[in-house]
């Protein structure tokens, strides 16, 4: 009789642990799966190896990811273009994956356009892009291979922010400069004088955001609900909950979940009955759809204002009529009347058959900013890059007339839109 | 309130659908089966497959799924668990194979799909919502507590009343006697991992659908609650899985709604720690006696 029941606990016991070393054996594959991935990892591996040997011909560009890239090459046959190499490190698996490829498809449209037009007098672009997996530990490898081995003279990227705050200060170390194209969390520019980012961070979208809607709905409560595993989100509660209590509206309850939570109901009935004007949200994608469709099912009908992640074609995507009315303030709109914007979205579209969101366009911003700074410092090593994006000044970009804060940070006009009809329009 | 015990019992219906396959190829075979949870995966994306690519209506995709889960449960039986049956030790080398086989599901759901989540097209399962009082529910939530209920009560029955249930229980007491009385001991074995992978289909579909996600990593977040419900529940019962199952669902909505998201996991697994030192057996565990 003992026997059994020992063998039972055994084996469950015996389980328990083999579950947790297999959770820990899941990571180690990530990054092994990674290292695996065979088209651009493979690519990019090859891409610096043949530049070597062949003494900057013309062939080395072939090597490239794009296709694209290396027509542009061969429309200018002479001429010894010396090459910088730019690494860019998004998400193209893993959370953050559906940011990560529009960032890809922006930049890699901004280079190609930069290489054909000879923006920055002869210099190629040559962008090295490659997986960060959103995962910090994933983000650091990908970093010290663009610092080390690629010999990059600037880094675009990470997608998250809580990879950026893990792998800048590798960059930082190294001194080479490290361009954020969708970091909005706080604590990242302070890394060091080489960290810069051009997305503006949600401490600056977020006080537009809860002014313009303030002005719209009134309103003078609000539940505020964020992921407190995720250093963005917390960002967006601190900015947002600041926010509120500056315009004295009053925070009748506050919930927190985990980014990889599915089940929202326990935290959306105790909003429900708080009774709230509206329901403040910071969280990324996969949560926030989450969230707004739970909540739309529980029979809360109060307006979603949320932080930048709800800042996607996919959010509506995915949330189906619950997206309807949900107001975010973005660094970007698709509806601006801005040329350059104009000119940005006809050329992604003719590029890639769907349309820009918000994460291509900065990234696409991004990569005519570090050829901005080669062009101001006449420089393309890393020292020059640096201090040509210290002499930026009021340069007009697809996000509006772009400045650097003293800190690094972007400064240009946000936008609060809100969701109708299934797509985001500015709120006026 | 009365909400809060609706969301505990709708998230509870999901982990005692998941939990009753598993404690039945544990109660038969006293191995634990830890590919349970990639079957729950698999079984997700056949649905989703079904409707997104093939375009069929959802009835037909979870049947499909669960057809897929059955046939998945056949293929362990055959890789990860016959080889090793007659080995010494088989409770540790069967956990071993059978995570490798989980870890090979979900490699090619990875290939397959991506890591990114996948989700289902939003008018699959027609939308409408109920209110009872101050609570509210979906309907989709309805059909699964009620499906997962006469699944298992289904379950029960068949263990119960059933030749093939007989079988099943015999073997469970002795299987070297049930063999002796003329038992197809290896059928009644593959038939067990049948069932029970797919009911293990089912919960997925019906995790996927109603949270509307699936990824290929989404049966790490079942797979231990699962396995606090089946020690909860008492090892290998069946009523208890399902008592276990809902138990915890309301647990965990309760620890959220009153002492914040961390403490989601950690109060799952005090439950199931709290049980283990104080009643090693769970709440119907079987009187342990057959030996004696």
């Amino acid at each position: 009789m003992k026997n059994i029941r020992t063998v039972a606990l055994r084996t469950a016991a015996l389980g328990a642990i083999v579950i947790a070393l297999a959770a820990c054996g899941s990571n180690n594959n990530k990054t092994a799966n990674n290292a695996n991935k065979p088209a651009s990892a493979a690519a990019t591996q090859a891409a610096p190896a043949t530049a070597a040997s062949a003494t900057r011909a013309a062939t080395p560009a072939a090597a490239t990811t794009s296709a694209a890239a290396a027509s542009a090459a061969a429309a200018t046959p002479s001429g010894p273009a010396k090459t910088v190499k730019i690494g860019a490190a998004f998400s193209l698996t893993g959370a953050a994956a559906q940011y990560g490829a529009t960032q890809k498809n922006g930049a890699q449209l901004a280079v190609d356009e930069i290489n054909a037009s000879n923006y920055v007098p002869g210099v190629k672009i040559d962008l090295i892009v490659d997986d960060d997996a959103s995962a910090k530990d994933q983000a650091i490898n990908v970093f010290q291979q663009f610092i080390n081995s690629d010999k990059v003279a600037a880094i675009l990227g990470p997608t998250l922010s809580n990879s950026a705050l893990a792998a800048d200060p590798i960059a930082q170390q190294a001194k080479v400069p490290v361009l954020g194209v969708s970091n909005t969390g706080e604590g990242i520019t302070t890394i060091g004088d080489y960290i810069f980012r051009d997305s503006l961070a949600e401490a600056d979208v977020v006080p537009q955001t809860v002014q313009v809607s303030l002005q719209k709905l009134n309103y003078k409560t609000a539940a505020v609900m964020y992921a407190n595993d995720d250093a963005f989100s917390k960002a967006g509660y601190n900015a947002f909950k600041g926010a509120l209590d500056k315009n004295n509206v009053k925070i009748v309850d506050t919930e927190t979940f985990s980014t990889n939570d599915k089940d929202f109901s326990a935290q959306l009935t105790n909003v429900k009955n708080a009774k709230p004007d509206v329901i403040v949200v910071s969280a990324l994608l996969d949560p926030a759809v989450g969230i707004a469709t739970q909540a739309r099912k529980l029979g809360l009908t109060q307006p979603i204002i949320g932080g930048n992640g709800f800042n996607s074609p996919a959010f509506i995507k995915n949330a189906g009529d619950a997206a309807e009315g949900v107001i975010v303030g973005a660094a970007w709109n698709s509806a601006s009347d801005n040329p350059l914007s104009k000119k940005f979205i006809q050329a992604y579209q003719a590029k890639y058959g769907s349309p820009p969101d918000q994460f291509a366009a900065q990234a696409y911003t991004g990569v005519y900013i570090l050829a901005e700074a080669m062009k101001l410092a006449n420089s393309t090593d890393r020292e020059g890059i640096r201090s040509g994006l210290l002499k930026i000044k009021d340069f007009p970009t697809v996000l509006g007339t772009f400045n650097f804060t003293p800190g690094r940070d972007a400064q240009h006009q946000a936008v609060i839109q809100i969701v109708k009809n299934g797509q985001f329009v500015p709120l006026q | 309130m009365a909400q809060q015990i609706v969301n505990g019992i709708f998230a509870g219906s999901i982990y005692a659908l998941f939990a009753v396959g598993y404690t039945l190829v544990f109660g038969i075979l006293d191995i634990l089966n830890l590919a349970h949870q990639a079957v729950f995966m698999m079984a997700a994306f056949a649905a989703l497959q079904a409707v997104l690519k093939w375009k069929w209506n959802f009835g037909p995709a979870l049947l499909f799924a669960t057809a897929i889960a059955g046939v998945l449960g056949i293929l362990i039986y055959y890789i990860a668990y016959r080889p090793l049956r007659r080995r010494p030790d088989t409770y540790f080398s069967t956990l071993i194979s059978t995570i490798a086989f989980a870890a090979i599901l979900e490699a090619l759901a990875l290939r397959w799909y991506g890591a990114r989540t996948s989700r289902f097209p939003l008018n699959t399962f027609p939308d409408h919502t109920f209110h009872i009082g101050s609570a509210a529910f979906t309907l989709l939530q309805a059909v699964i507590v009620a499906g997962a209920l006469v699944l298992t009560l289904g379950l029960q029955a068949l263990v119960r009343y059933t030749r093939l249930g007989k079988a099943m229980r015999a073997v469970a007491e002795n299987e070297r006697a049930a063999r002796v009385l003329g038992i197809d001991v290896e059928r009644v074995v593959l038939v067990s991992f049948a069932i029970s992978s797919a009911l293990g289909g089912i919960a997925g579909v019906m995790y996927g659908l109603v949270y509307n996600s699936v990824a290929p990593g989404m049966g790490h977040a079942v797979e231990l609650k699962g396995l606090s419900v089946i020690v909860l529940g008492g090892m290998g019962s069946i009523p208890g899985a399902v008592l276990g199952g809902f138990l915890l669902g309301l647990v965990e909505v309760a620890s959220v709604a009153q002492l914040g998201s961390n403490t989601r996991d950690a109060v799952a697994f005090i439950v199931l720690f709290a049980i283990l030192l104080l009643r090693p057996r769970g709440l119907f565990g079987r009187r342990l006696v057959r030996e004696v």
